[in-house]
């Protein structure tokens, strides 16, 4: 009982937690839509935090360890980009990816001290 | 519209399944709570990086308060995605309190980059049905990687790398969309700097703050080389 109240609640408040950082803007911006600041912002930001949540999440999934660092994550993401790049159909270029990654991962292919 | 918008978001519906999965998969692999509760996650925390940092805070037993801070520092990128929607969402009634709890990496990306026409309202109405349709994926991916974690014993290792790839790929649609690489170029670099200089659980704040900060010198360099151009001008 104690253990699903914990678990009601720690939902309730990663929901409460998550909400309140995408209803901020709206609360506190709203008047100021016009602003070349906030117009600016606005339209270059996008572009910059896709480019810094991939370079991020990048990095963590490589094995910088490695006799051939990074190139476990690294050549998938080549793929990624050359395969999207190639047909622009996010489905087949994250598919790529991902089962390219898997194999270097499963195969054990970049793994560390090799 | 219907067709229309299923068209939109089929991208979507390909990264939110299979990393709906993975979420499920860790979530029945490290945890031992009912299946349902993988998809009820989805349903009203609707995250994609927060719900798989959830399902390590949940293994840790950790304290809410812990919890709040962790979920919000994650998500805290979200805090500048609404200012560029704010015009967008303006007036759009009972649709826009959905509009904003689901504006996730991917629907954020999907809504500032698609073309629009000035019937504002009509365009609320298909930003609303996007959203919808994105976050019905999530919750069928979280379903099927859940139940399939219990019932088949199968090698998902590395499986989370559909998360690299659907941002690598949101990035070059982008900038394909903005045709200006300079915020590419400020996000990787502000990346690699919070990178070197900050631990891991603060990485993605810190670059944002930098990248923030970046463009707004950006904004002040284009507004100065306006106001050169106008005096010399007059």
């Amino acid at each position: 009982m104690v253990e699903s109240y914990y678990l009601a609640a720690f939902i309730a408040v990663s929901a409460l937690a998550t909400f309140a950082t995408r209803v901020v803007p709206f609360l506190f911006f709203e008047r100021h839509t016009d602003h070349p600041l906030v117009k600016h912002i606005g339209r270059f930001l996008p572009a910059a935090v896709m480019a810094l949540l991939a370079t991020v999440f990048l990095q963590r999934s490589a094995t910088w360890q490695a006799t051939l660092p990074g190139l476990d994550a690294l050549l998938p993401a080549l793929l990624v980009v050359m395969i999207h790049l190639w047909r622009r159909n996010a489905l087949l270029s994250i598919a790529a990816g991902t089962v390219a990654y898997m194999a270097a991962q499963q195969s054990g292919l970049f793994a560390p001290g090799l | 519209m219907k067709h229309h918008t299923f068209k939109l978001t089929l991208p979507i519906l390909f990264g939110y399944i299979p990393l709906g999965m993975a979420f499920g998969v860790l979530f029945s692999t490290q945890l031992d709570y009912a299946w349902w509760i993988a998809p009820l996650m989805g349903l009203v925390i609707y995250a994609g990086a927060g719900q798989i940092l959830a399902v390590s805070l949940l293994a840790a037993n950790a304290g809410l308060a812990e919890v709040a801070i962790a979920m919000f520092v994650l998500n805290a990128r979200h805090l500048f995605y609404g200012l560029s929607l704010l015009g967008q969402f303006r007036g759009a009634g009972w649709r826009k309190a959905y509009l904003i709890f689901g504006l996730t990496d991917e629907t954020y990306s999907l809504l500032t980059s698609r073309p629009r026409s000035d019937d504002r309202l009509y365009e609320q109405a298909i930003d609303f049905r996007i959203t919808a349709f994105n976050q019905v994926y999530w919750i069928i991916g979280c379903t099927l990687g859940a139940v399939l974690a219990e019932m088949v014993a199968f090698d998902s290792t590395g499986i989370e790398f559909a998360l690299v790839a659907l941002f690598i790929v949101l990035t070059i649609e982008q900038l394909k969309a903005l045709g200006d690489s300079f915020p590419v170029w400020a996000g990787a670099a502000a990346a690699a700097l919070s990178m070197a200089l900050v631990p891991p659980t603060h990485q993605l704040v810190a670059g944002i703050v930098i990248v923030t900060a970046v463009l707004l010198l950006h904004y002040r360099k284009h507004r100065n080389q306006k106001l050169a151009a106008e005096v010399s001008r007059g």
